[in-house]
């Protein structure tokens, strides 16, 4: 690989490119990581039941986190950037004009996959509500987002924990084309790769959706393996540990050999972690393979074929060829941009980078690679 | 090899797990008595099963190679030319729930290491292992060791019950920095929690794996907190991590930190600069591929010569034969990963009795 290949001018931080005809022309970018927000929970209560929409205003959300709020409150109202507030009101993600004028047309953005947050049904205690919950904010998705802006894609949301609506969930919305991965969060009751979810990925297999597994969520346990750390700092620092447990799971419990068609996307964890975690397990793999008969392979080669990785928020060592190793390490076919939008660690696609990408990786990663693996048509 | 190695000091070998009975020896007559009629035979921890291949490297378990000082010194100490090797004890202290049992068994521990193995060759140094689950117990055992110097470090899971930065621990970080003693972090959990944020992993292999993510979380809370920065001459050296997993952790925390940096205002440098600071990190295992091209790129992701300390994580399976170093050590860094670190890291290694 070429470590000081020179600035790639479409890199270039000192350009226009601003302007959307020119932006577009450049470039054509997908995104895997924008989030939706409801304006206010009166969106989401025309896509509930009576029953649920009563449920709601009496009980409210009550989730595996014994309160109303994050536990670690964020650095700025909703995490969002200040400037995505929506001048008419509402909250940064709820207005789709702005969505438009401030990140679509500014940037050149081919597909935004959207992956919402918050109230959506992830991580309900109440299995049935958390169900219904999650076919609501499907259908808002829809109805708010896709269908009026061909560029935004929708994530089907599933009820991790109740399998059997999970699945019902998926063969509700597969066929429809305003859906582009299934969309988990990676804090999950149990490791992503046990049996109790194999028919999540049954289904996401078979309609050929890839699963988008989001940082965040709350399964139930302390958000670490010795308890709760106590500043939102460790535990932004730490998402990369609710991925590479994910990872670990989904390989090691045999996942990719029962559904070898599988696509997964990990999401806002960064990437750096991935080659070390991926000779850690090949070199355990070697010392316990008679504890894992079910693998065919080496880890690392699972990890390599199935996984994909989005790159926000970017690394940012103090010597930028440091992540240029890292990107080489993991595959250029398997990073993907994504920006966050509208939250305030977002990644512009053209400053984000390090300097020195080789500007045909910058184009694979910031466009190619989405369209290899989300379903866009 | 063993020109190369001649003087090194090894920080992490394991002798073989004591039963409760051959620790109940070094009780008093109420805990004797309790091992006897609780019928307490048997406490490992899942966290090394005795006949994982991982736990015994094949040639030292065919030997009995951990059973005693002298079949342990053959492998290693006399085999290499070793200076010093510090014992780590995984007798699963940490995992009860009662602080007082606990608190017998940390005692009886150390004091069975010091009389079966540190009184048996001069050559071996000590972890005190600390009854973690009460901080007034852990400071109780530090003061009870402070004036052996074989003990050189005070030890820890890093899998507990909290954090390990968070400020109820600081008197034991507070009683280290007074003796001198280094604070050691070495794998395994307490499992007083699911091993993982998101519940327990169904194979051995995993919960292996999954020990790295503690040393995340560990260097994350003793930095955030602001350990390094209240007891400025403490050294933590993190054991049988991984080690290939720390730049890009440290990356992360950093660019966070920057972020939110209003979060932790007495945190004041960057994070990076308090680990290289004081932080150090076992040899083995390091989880990275055999070519030298790679381990070039890694220890460029370090920035710094200081944090690498020799072990052979005996008879711990890291490693077969004598290739026990990563490839493409320049001499003058090996010299620093073999012996310069660890006495820069271990200021009571160079004390005497």
């Amino acid at each position: 690989m070429t470590l000081d290949a020179p600035l790639a001018p479409e890199l270039d931080a000192d350009a226009d490119l601003r302007s959307a005809p020119a932006a577009q022309a450049r470039l054509k970018i997908i995104d895997g990581d924008v989030h939706p927000a409801l304006r206010s929970v009166g969106d989401l209560k025309r896509f509930l039941s009576p029953r649920w929409r009563e449920h709601l205003e009496i009980y409210g959300s009550r989730r595996k986190l014994g309160m109303s709020y994050e536990p670690y409150p964020k650095s700025a109202p909703r995490a969002c950037r200040r400037d995505a507030w929506p001048e008419g009101g509402g909250y940064p993600g709820s207005d789709l004009d702005l969505i438009r004028s401030q990140y679509l047309d500014a940037y050149g953005i081919e597909y935004g996959i959207l992956g919402p947050l918050g109230l959506s049904g992830h991580s309900e205690l109440n299995q049935e509500f958390s169900a219904a919950l999650t076919s609501a904010i499907n259908d808002w998705q829809r109805e708010f987002f896709a269908k009026p802006e061909p560029r935004l894609k929708a994530g089907i949301v599933v009820a991790t924990e109740n399998t059997e609506a999970a699945v019902a969930e998926i063969e509700r919305c597969a066929d429809d084309p305003a859906y582009a991965q299934v969309f988990m969060l990676t804090r999950t009751s149990e490791p992503l790769g046990n049996r109790r979810y194999w028919p999540i990925y049954a289904a996401a297999e078979r309609h050929g959706l890839p699963i988008g597994m989001h940082v965040f969520g709350s399964g139930g346990h302390a958000y670490t393996g010795t308890g709760w750390p106590s500043y939102y700092v460790e535990e932004a620092g730490g998402h990369s540990t609710s991925c590479q447990t994910a990872v670990t799971s989904l390989v090691i419990e045999g996942v990719f050999e029962r559904f070898p068609r599988l696509k997964v996307v990990m999401i806002e964890g960064g990437f750096a972690w991935m080659p070390a975690l991926s000779w850690r397990l090949d070199k355990l793999f070697e010392r316990m393979r008679s504890e894992v008969p079910h693998l065919k392979r080496k880890p690392s080669e699972y990890i390599r074929e199935h996984i994909w990785i989005t790159t926000q928020p970017m690394e940012e060592p103090e010597d930028r060829r440091h992540v240029l190793d890292i990107m080489e390490w993991i595959g250029w076919d398997r990073l993907l941009f994504a920006s966050d939008y509208p939250h305030w660690d977002f990644d512009d696609p053209f400053r984000a980078f390090p300097a020195g990408l080789p500007k045909e990786r910058a184009r694979q990663i910031l466009s190619g690679n989405g369209r290899a693996v989300y379903r866009l048509a | 090899m063993s020109d190369i190695l001649s003087g090194a000091i090894d920080c992490d070998i394991h002798p073989r797990v004591p039963t409760p009975r051959t620790l109940s020896r070094y009780m008093d007559d109420h805990w004797r008595d309790t091992v006897e009629v609780r019928g307490i035979e048997t406490w490992d921890s899942i966290s090394y099963p005795p006949n994982a291949p991982l736990t015994s490297r094949p040639d030292w378990r065919k030997a009995g190679a951990d059973t005693e000082p002298a079949k342990a010194a053959r492998e290693t100490l006399d085999r290499f030319g070793f200076a010093h090797a510090i014992c780590n004890s995984l007798f699963p202290v940490q995992c009860f729930r009662d602080e007082n049992l606990a608190a017998a068994f940390a005692r009886a521990l150390n004091d069975w290491l010091a009389a079966e193995w540190l009184d048996k060759d001069s050559r071996l140094k000590g972890s005190a292992v600390l009854p973690i689950q009460s901080v007034e117990r852990s400071v109780e055992e530090i003061e009870r060791r402070a004036g052996d110097p074989r003990f050189v470090q005070v030890l820890m899971l890093v899998m507990g019950e909290h954090p390990l930065g968070k400020s109820m621990y600081w008197p034991i970080y507070a009683a280290a920095e007074r003796h001198g003693f280094t604070v050691g972090i070495h794998a395994g959990s307490s499992y007083h929690h699911a091993l993982t944020g998101s519940g327990w992993p169904t194979y051995y292999l995993e919960d292996y794996a999954a020990q790295s993510l503690g040393f995340h979380t560990q260097l994350g809370s003793l930095v955030c907190e602001g350990v390094f920065v209240k007891y400025p001459k403490l050294k933590v050296v993190l054991i049988e991590s991984g080690v290939t997993w720390l730049p890009p952790y440290l990356w992360r925390l950093a660019k966070f930190w920057r972020g939110v940096r209003n979060e932790v205002p007495w945190i004041d440098r960057s994070p990076e600069e308090y680990v290289r600071d004081h932080v150090r990190l076992t040899l083995q295992p390091f989880d990275a591929p055999p070519s030298a091209a790679h381990i070039g790129r890694i220890m460029d992701q370090l920035q710094s010569d200081d944090m690498l300390l020799f072990a052979t994580d005996f008879p711990h399976w890291q490693f077969d034969g004598d290739d026990m170093l990563p490839a493409g050590l320049s001499p003058a860094l090996r010299r620093k990963i073999l012996i310069d670190n660890a006495i820069a890291t271990y200021p009571r290694l160079g004390r005497h009795s």
